[in-house]
């Protein structure tokens, strides 16, 4: 059962400043197939740049991020084709406005996996079942609610079949009512074992659906463990007065 | 008063009814309008074209490198910095008789001039438009692995072109009215008309009243047009 997971994702020593500010400080991060990772830390701690480095939405100033063992830092990779294969889901949903859902949600894998109209249809409809929002396919996204564009947003994201999920705070911006409904989609991802990378505030949801939680701070990773070890036993200053604040 | 009138609808007659005198302000309506939307036309392309590149150069630090998008990047500017520093006129004439000195085709060279002209500034409007369209869009689309070009044109030049809709009407409203200066190259548009007509009846006031008219209606038919777009597209995402 326990065979050697497979790496996905492996950061070394990744730095990103912006200008004077060091936002990484040397990140060193390996993702297996099937975990579930979920970020946590103070605001402007570098959660967010962190996760946007691994699909190189910002540009990493050091260090190597290696996808399925291939460095994606160096210069010949083609992140294009890599990033089919990382579905990113943002704070503010940022679904394409001028598109349908049905349209968002085909665009990916028409355009770029080389499925058929219909095949991509039927693909997303099946995921847009699933988060039960199945009957949204001919909206806009202006007639949606928070909560439902965030659904769609992950279902836009799962249409590229990816190997990894990044979610950046993907409740923040949510009316609290509409939390749970995307807090569910996320947990019944991970009960299937999608790999998946979740920086968020929601503690009990890093206590419940994290396999290993990760506390960041000044822009490094300075605590990692299991739930258990990360909530009910602190080890670091840093993090017992975040939790303290935050819990 | 009775004498106002008889001369009133001597005036009229002889600017327009007399020698079917009307089928040439016909004639200039139409060339008028052919110049003008086809101007228009290649003016849209070649804003999009510029806006695309600018924007390329300016947010890609990476793409900057190239020293292809380099050269095309200062060729746009250079481009948008002439034609929006000299007179339309100048710009006509010159296409006229330095460019195009060996072709008579007026038509196809004052399309050519108002179409360049219309491109630098429909390639500022656009620009604007792609600045307003939200950066999580680019984005998004690039995290689905789409590249700069493919964001561009499915996701964010649509979003773009809607916001500027009403600017882009207004280019084409200043189009059509400018497009009157290209008797200066004797093409025969709708102002050439009244022109040739007063030199024929020695009559001023009936011609260009009457093409000051004609071009106002013209004008607000294309607003009318315009708004209609609008509204269509934003009751499209309600
Ligand atoms: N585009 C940017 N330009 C300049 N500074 C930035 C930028 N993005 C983030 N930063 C800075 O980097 C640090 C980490 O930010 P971020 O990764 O957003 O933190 P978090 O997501 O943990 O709140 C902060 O100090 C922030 O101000
Ligand atoms: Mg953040």
């Amino acid at each position: 059962m326990s065979a050697e997971k497979r790496v996905v994702i492996r950061t070394e020593g990744l730095e990103k400043a912006f200008r004077r500010i060091k936002a990484l400080k040397g990140v060193d991060l390996t993702i297996k197939d099937g975990d579930v990772v979920v970020i946590i830390g103070p605001s402007g701690s570098g959660k967010s740049t962190f996760l946007r480095c691994l699909n190189r939405l910002e540009e990493p100033t050091g260090g190597k991020i290696f996808f399925n063992g291939e460095d994606i830092t160096s210069r010949g990779s083609d992140i294009n084709r890599h990033r089919q294969k990382m579905g990113m889901v943002f704070q503010h949903f940022n679904l394409f406005n001028n598109m349908t859902i049905m349209d968002n949600l085909i665009l990916g894998p028409t355009k770029l996996l080389g499925l058929s109209k219909a095949e991509a249809t039927e693909r997303a409809q099946k995921l847009l079942d699933r988060v039960g929002l199945g009957d949204r396919g001919a909206n806009y996204p202006s007639q949606l609610s928070g909560g439902q564009k965030q659904r769609i947003a992950i279902v836009r994201a799962l249409c590229m079949e990816p190997e990894v999920m990044l979610f950046d705070e993907p409740t923040s911006a949510l009316d609290p009512e509409m939390v749970g409904e995307v807090l569910e989609v996320m947990k019944d991802l991970a009960m299937n074992k999608t790999t998946m990378v979740v920086v968020t505030h929601e503690m009990g949801f890093a206590r419940e659906v994290g396999e290993r939680v990760i506390f960041m701070d000044d822009g490094q990773i300075m605590e990692e463990g299991t739930p258990q070890e990360i909530f009910d036993n602190p080890q670091c200053e840093r993090l017992k007065s975040f939790l303290a604040k935050v819990l | 008063m009775k004498e106002f009138f008889a001369e009133f609808s001597k005036d009229f007659t002889q600017s327009f009814i007399e020698a079917d005198r009307w089928k040439l302000y016909l004639k200039g309506i139409g060339v008028t309008l052919e110049v003008t939307v086809l101007a228009l036309l290649i003016g849209l392309v070649i804003g999009l074209f510029i806006s695309v590149v600018r924007c390329l150069h300016d947010q890609n630090p990476s793409a900057r490198r190239n020293p292809l998008l380099r050269i095309l990047n200062g060729f746009c500017h250079i481009y948008t910095t002439v034609i929006r520093g000299t007179p339309m006129m100048v710009q006509l004439l010159i296409m006229y008789f330095v460019i195009f000195a060996s072709s008579r085709n007026q038509i196809m060279v004052a399309v050519l001039a108002f179409g360049i002209n219309s491109g630098a500034y429909i390639s500022e409007i656009v620009r604007g438009g792609i600045m307003s369209v939200d950066r999580g869009q680019m984005e998004a689309g690039r995290s689905i692995g789409l590249n700069y070009l493919q964001t561009m044109r499915y996701i964010i030049i649509p979003q773009a072109l809607k916001s500027v809709l009403p600017s882009l009407g207004n280019e084409l409203i200043t189009l059509l009215k400018e497009t009157s200066i290209v008797t200066v190259i004797g093409l025969r548009d709708l102002t050439k008309a009244a022109m040739l007509i007063q030199g024929k009846t020695y009559q001023a006031f009936m011609p260009f009243i009457g093409i000051a008219l004609i071009y106002l209606l013209l004008v607000l038919g294309l607003s009318f047009i315009m708004n209609r777009i609008e509204r269509r597209l934003r009751v499209d995402e309600r």
